[in-house]
């Protein structure tokens, strides 16, 4: 069977345990896990996570099987299945100084990306989007430049009225 | 009603019905203690070790159906109970283990006996609950024994710190009558349209096989199960944790499957065509290698818990359901519909199993020198009428014991199968004791797991607990001995037993009656003699045959159709 990517979206007790229970979980079973990500929702009892992972079809059907199983899961989407965006927020800093100020700003321009931070030798350049725009950038910005990268790790959300509710 | 924090928690289990607490005091449950002290309803079994109190709440909730309480103190109170925990999760037993923590404020400053008791058992339970403050304690404890005991049963750990069970803070006390957790639906149904998939399927049936395991036992649907069986009159097979759910001595059941399961039961698993999965888990014991697992059969599995469920092997009709709700409905439809499998085919079908059978894959050499275990079992199976409650501990005597002892009735075999738990089989049979006290209760054990939680005896002596200990014993790591023998060119490394005590002088000095019987003319007059003994536990510590082995066999790597059967079978009876 084909291993393949999927980004799955959990709905959390917003409770001190829940989270090391998910990650417990991948560690415990042997599961992949890309990133994980979570802060609580807008109701503030429940937190969201959002988990990349990858497997063949059948480790992704028990992954989904154990988070639901979990007790502190309220409700769970694998975001794969249909339309959704997912998306992540990097913050690099990279050098920058003479005339390659001018070369940075370009590129950032180009991908869209906004600089919060500016000094004498460096920019912080913050860039939100797919991983792989992410990774671009990255790549289009150069070893040799690159000081520091910090990324959230993705967070999706389904389209349209498909979605996570309790 | 206004009460501490320490007599809530007892109030609450008043208020579950509870019946018996196995526990073991310290520090950080002395309120609790003290509220245990000052009322009658609820009573306290102190054992001797935690581990034994979590076995012995575990043997009470395998023998009743009801859910096993545990009260024992924080760190190395909570870390001893942690193999008990884990037996009774991998067996799907619920439990409701509560641990004292530290008082809330030192929590995380490594005091005195602190350890993450959450973090601890995270791994080994169904849940865990952290209590946050005293009036949180009711609540708790009503969630705790919601999710231990329904959909797929298990362990559920409550920590509580300290302060919060202090006598001078009173609260009002009421118990919740509902629980609603948002995050914690067990399913009952089972999809209709699946289930008419799966009753059709059966009809079509060649050489059906029908596989069976503990969550018949746990969802009381052994009634169900023996009808539709008997309806469809097809072979019928147990993993070790279903043993009696279907009756042994019926015509229709083939013995264990699996590892030591019959010759019958694995040929019949190998060649059939539809496999009718009910309430088991395709744990690598019962399937053996995986690729060789039932080639050509179209297989239904029906389980309460979906992750069961093509966790290990592809299923052709997954049914997730309440296996009593479930087979109600195939019962239902059978009624409705009289199509039935050819009984020509299905007549076929059972003179191939019953060439299997003749095979005899459970004869064993008879002696009058030196006394067999499986003898043993037999006899102990005739004496007690085939009606006693038999715990068991982990190793060759285990399997004798399942293959040779025949269960007629649901939770009457006790044993830890999915941990595989040394030091089980005492203290659970003093579980089953105190459930049921007017029945024989039997510990079928080896010299060596006995030994794992041999101080129970103790416990047994203080509460009058007359259960029967048949030690198999073999002065080996009989298990570890046979597998050396195997695959190791007989390299015994360390699976020799030296230095065991006097059993008999060591029962004896429990007040108990010990007896070493090493003839096999003796070993009738000695259990007949044993269980005549009504009122005293008795360890009769039998000396075995140091050399037997546990035939069939399935080695590693190999499939169902691939057993190592006793050197001489075909010449035994
Ligand atoms: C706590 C624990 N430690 C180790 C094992 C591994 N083990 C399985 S069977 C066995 C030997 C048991 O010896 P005994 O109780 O004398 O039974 P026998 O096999 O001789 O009948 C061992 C060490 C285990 N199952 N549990
Ligand atoms: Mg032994």
């Amino acid at each position: 069977m084909s291993v393949s990517k999927h980004v799955v979206s959990l709905l959390l007790e917003n409770e001190s345990g829940a989270l090391s229970r998910v990650a417990g979980l991948f560690s415990m079973r042997g599961y992949n896990i890309e990133s994980l990500t979570v802060a609580p929702t807008h109701d503030p009892t429940l937190s969201r996570a959002t988990i990349v992972t990858s497997g063949d079809d059948r480790t992704i059907e028990q992954i989904t099987k154990q988070l639901n199983k979990l007790v502190d899961v309220v409700r769970l989407v694998d975001l794969t299945e249909a339309a959704h965006v997912a998306h992540e927020m990097m913050m690099i800093k990279v050098r920058a100084s003479g005339v390659q100020r001018d070369e940075i700003q370009r590129l950032s321009g180009i991908y869209k990306g906004k600089i919060v931070d500016v000094t004498e030798s460096t920019f912080i350049i913050e860039l939100t989007g797919n991983s792989d725009k992410l990774d671009a950038f990255i790549k289009s910005v150069g070893d040799e430049q690159i000081l520091e990268v910090v990324r959230s790790g993705v967070t999706g959300i389904a389209r349209g009225e498909r979605g996570l509710k309790v | 009603m206004e009460l501490s924090g320490g007599e809530i928690l007892i109030q609450s289990l008043q208020d579950e019905g509870v019946e018996y607490v196995f526990g073991y005091p310290g520090g950080a449950v002395l309120h609790i203690y003290d509220a245990i002290f000052r009322q009658q309803q609820v009573k306290h079994i102190l054992v001797r070790h935690e581990q034994g109190a979590t076995h012995m709440a575990d043997g009470y909730s395998r023998a009743t159906g009801k859910p096993g309480v545990v009260l024992v103190t924080s760190g190395p109170g909570a870390t001893n109970a942690i193999t008990g925990i884990a037996t009774a999760h991998l067996d799907s037993i619920p439990l409701v283990v509560i641990t004292g923590q530290v008082t809330s404020k030192y929590i995380g400053t490594d005091a005195f006996q602190e350890v993450d008791a959450i973090g601890c058992t995270r791994p080994c339970v169904k849940h865990n609950f952290m209590v946050k403050s005293a009036d949180e304690i009711a609540s708790v404890m009503k969630k705790a024994f919601y999710v231990a005991t329904t959909g797929r049963p298990g362990p559920v750990v409550v920590d509580i710190p300290k302060d919060f069970t202090a006598p001078h803070i009173k609260i009002p006390y009421e118990y919740p009558t509902e629980v609603s957790m948002r995050s914690y639906a067990p399913v009952s149904g089972g999809h209709v349209g699946q289930v008419r998939k799966a009753v059709e399927l059966l009809a079509q049936a060649k050489q059906p096989m029908i596989y069976t395991g503990g969550g018949v036992l746990m969802s009381e649907s052994h009634k169900e199960l023996c009808k539709l069986a008997q309806e469809l009159g097809y072979p019928v097979t147990s993993t070790l944790m279903g043993l009696g759910a279907y009756p042994a001595s019926d015509k229709q059941f083939v013995g264990m499957l699996g590892m030591h399961g019959t010759y019958e039961a694995n040929l019949g698993m190998h060649n059939c065509d539809v496999l009718l999965a009910v309430g088991v888990r395709f744990d690598d014991r019962v399937t053996g290698e995986i690729e060789h697992f039932c080639p050509n059969a179209k297989i239904i599995h029906v389980d309460i818990d979906p992750t069961s469920i093509a966790k290990n092997i592809g299923v052709d009709i997954p049914i997730v359901g309440d296996l009593k709700v479930v087979l109600t409905r195939m019962l239902e439809l059978l009624a409705q519909d009289s199509r039935r499998a050819n009984p020509e085919d299905i007549a076929r079908w059972w003179t191939q199993i019953e060439e299997w059978k003749s095979v005899k894959s459970l004869a064993y050499e008879a002696s009058d020198s030196v006394i067999k275990p499986q003898y043993v079992v037999e006899k102990v199976w005739e004496v007690t009428n085939g009606d006693a409650y038999v715990t068991s501990d982990v190793g060759q005597h285990q399997m004798w014991a399942a293959q040779y002892y025949k269960f007629d009735e649901p939770r009457r075999w006790i044993n830890s199968g999915g941990l595989g738990t040394m030091g089980f089989g005492l203290p659970a049979a003093l579980g089953v004791k105190l459930a049921h006290p007017e029945s024989e209760v039997v510990c079928i054990t080896g010299e060596a797991s006995i030994q794992m939680c041999l101080q129970e005896l103790s416990t047994a002596m203080q509460y009058g607990l007359p259960v029967k200990v048949v030690n198999l014993n073999n002065r080996y790591l009989g298990m570890v001995r046979q597998w050396q023998e195997f695959q190791y060119e007989g390299r015994y490394s360390n699976s020799y037993v030296d230095a065991l005590p006097d059993f008999v002088k060591l029962a004896e000095s429990y007040n108990h009656v010990g007896m070493k019987i090493e003839k096999p003319g003796d070993v009738e007059g000695a259990l007949k003699e044993a269980f005549a003994m009504k009122e005293k536990l008795v360890f009769m510590d039998f000396i075995t045959d140091d050399t037997e082995n546990v035939y069939p066999m399935i080695e590693a790597g190999k499939g169902h159709h691939e057993m190592r059967m006793h050197p001489k079978v075909g010449e035994l009876n």
